[in-house]
């Protein structure tokens, strides 16, 4: 079975430490493309180290991250953004002084090498101007699209999280606890929001919430003690004595 | 008139979008405000009794100080060493008139030139660097450049300042006089233009890319943004309108001394643009009007206590308009309006 899934993203006997503390020492962990992949594990288990080392915000020891089968450990994170991987982050990272507008026209400049055009004024770039309002509209916030994103409410900042990533039309979308802040109530909206949102794209998210995993996830991936210690679907997971273990120490 | 009617979704939408889409023109379009303050620069020139040198000081402060907006306002990146880019482009402009070359139109370009070479090097050698450490290094690069042409007696003439610098008349025609005239003139003209370029800069996507990294460099990075490069174009822009403004300061006073790129005058245009406001252009004219009225008035009063006062007017804006004069104007004539 496992013949047949295209393999987008990778990682290849990962080693990190931080100091002398070390986080993985010898990773290896592979994304189908299409998944809605979901990686768990414990507090402090580097979730959000993996997905960092992903994206190029840190670089390994040793090991390698692939993506379509070629190595992108050296890539810069730009270079890996410009190949495909986008993300969100856990804490709101948005451009706060900003209103959402002028964020995804941003993005979209950005997306589309636009973003070195020092002459002409952004009311010139129609087709980002364009498609900056329809993704907007996507995702519902053309309400407060001219409202500053500070003064946004906190679970249309977490949307805009998500629509600026998912604006540069990434083959892989790394969501770092999307529902972080958010009621469970939220939380399962946001989920079934971005189940929509996002058809189509291979998603790699992190999520505390059991609930929201086992519901949305197609695939859960464990991270445990420094190596993913099963990657299977959700009903295999839950009942995995390994998982069991880590989660309830039985 | 469109108006938007909610009992028609498909119209309502049409309408939010074109609402939408002519954010960025508003933007870009040019505010009555803005073209009665250049007509108001042009009609000084015509009051009685006016003070053409102190307005033309006023031009050269404010070009000085939008440049350091750019940096400072629109990407985030504070610098202590600012004069140092108006100096070079001041004592560029000062051996070129010295030696020979003495068209002020091409001696200005060319300071603007070497000026924003240097900004594209220091650029991307603090690209890296930030918060205090920048201010540091900033600094220390002002200050080696200020050391150096202090004791290079030989070359810059050290404290008695370049002697002999020869400008021509403007476009072979308009002679720099004493009354500061042509002078006057002549800094409108490049003050404006300059003021142009970073207009338009300011409103394009790369003004945008400035502002996203400012406001988050870590988001920017996650857009797949080349952020250093980025920052060596800002630097160099920067300086070069930095150089432009020591330009024009040799150029109308045919007189360029240390002072020029000493770290007084890169804390004074730093204090300029933070009582005038960032990230808006104007509050660096703004500012430099405010400055260089009270510095003019209050030196009058006391000639060796006027900073004194510059000092308490900073804590106070700095306290009472946290953002700076203009932005704390233009949200009071909101509110007006909004009544």
């Amino acid at each position: 079975m496992n013949a047949a899934r295209d393999i987008v993203l990778a990682t290849r006997n990962l080693r990190m430490a931080f100091g002398g503390l070390a986080v993985f020492d010898n990773l290896n962990f592979e994304l189908g493309r299409g998944e809605r992949h979901a990686i768990i594990g414990p507090n402090g288990a580097g979730k959000t180290t993996f997905v960092s080392l992903v994206t190029g915000l840190l670089t390994p020891i040793s090991g390698d991250v692939e993506f379509n089968g070629a190595a992108i450990t050296r890539l810069s994170p730009q270079q890996r953004v410009k190949a495909g991987i986008a993300r969100t982050f856990q804490i709101n990272t948005l451009f706060r002084g900003l209103n959402p507008l002028e964020s995804m026209v941003l993005a979209l400049c950005e997306r589309d090498g636009r973003s070195g055009q020092a002459v002409t004024s952004v009311s010139r770039e129609k087709p980002q101007i364009d498609e900056a309002l329809a993704m907007l509209e996507r995702f519902g916030l053309q309400e407060g699209a001219l409202t500053l994103t500070d003064m946004l409410p906190y679970g249309q900042q977490r949307l805009l999280e998500v629509a600026l990533a998912l604006a540069l039309k990434p083959q892989v979308l790394l969501l770092d606890e999307p529902a972080a802040g958010l009621s469970t109530q939220q939380g399962h909206e946001l989920f079934s929001q971005l189940v929509e949102l996002t058809a189509g794209t291979t998603i790699l998210f992190i999520e505390h919430d059991m609930n929201l995993v086992f519901r949305y996830a197609e695939k859960v991936s464990v991270l445990a003690a420094g190596s993913m210690v099963v990657q299977d679907t959700p009903d295999n997971v839950r009942n995995h004595p390994r998982v069991r273990e880590v989660y309830l120490g039985v | 008139m469109t108006t938007l009617d909610t009992s028609a979704p498909a119209t309502g939408k049409e309408a939010a979008r074109a609402k939408f889409a002519g954010y960025f023109v508003g933007l870009s379009r040019w505010k009555i405000g803005e073209v009665l303050f250049w007509l108001a620069l042009v009609g000084a020139y015509f009051v009685p009794d006016m003070n053409i040198i102190l307005l033309g000081h006023i031009l050269i402060w404010g070009l000085f100080a939008m440049s350091l907006d750019l940096l400072l306002g629109y990407r985030g990146i504070p610098s202590l060493g600012h004069a140092g880019f108006f100096g070079i482009g001041a004592y560029a402009a000062g051996f070129l008139g010295k030696y020979g070359w003495t068209e002020p139109i091409s001696g200005l370009l060319f300071a603007m030139a070497i000026a924003g070479a240097v900004g594209l090097v220091t650029g991307r050698f603090v690209q890296r660097v930030h918060g205090v450490a920048l201010l540091m290094v900033t600094l220390s690069l002002n200050l080696i450049l200020y050391d150096a042409v202090h004791r290079a007696t030989d070359v810059t003439g050290g404290d008695d300042g370049l002697q002999g610098i020869v400008i021509d008349p403007v476009l072979g025609l308009f002679r720099f006089d004493i009354f500061g005239k042509t002078a006057y003139w002549y800094a409108l003209i490049v003050t404006f233009l300059l003021f142009l370029v970073a207009r338009a800069l300011v409103k394009s996507p790369f003004g945008l890319s400035l502002l996203g990294a400012r406001e988050n460099t870590r988001r920017m990075i996650m857009l797949g943004a080349p952020i250093e490069r980025d920052v060596s174009f800002v630097f160099a822009i920067s300086a070069a309108l930095a150089g432009a403004a020591g330009a024009l300061l040799t150029q109308t006073t045919q007189f360029v001394a240390p002072s020029a790129l000493s770290f007084d005058r890169s804390a004074d245009v730093l204090v300029i643009l933070i009582i005038g406001g960032t990230a808006r252009l104007y509050g660096a004219f703004i500012g430099a009007i405010i400055f260089l009225f009270m510095r003019d008035w209050l030196a009058a009063l006391s000639p060796v206590y006027w900073y004194f006062w510059i000092g308490l007017l900073l804590v106070i804006v700095v306290s009472f308009f946290r953002r700076g004069v203009l932005p704390t104007l233009e949200t009071l004539l909101q509110r007006l309006r909004a009544r």
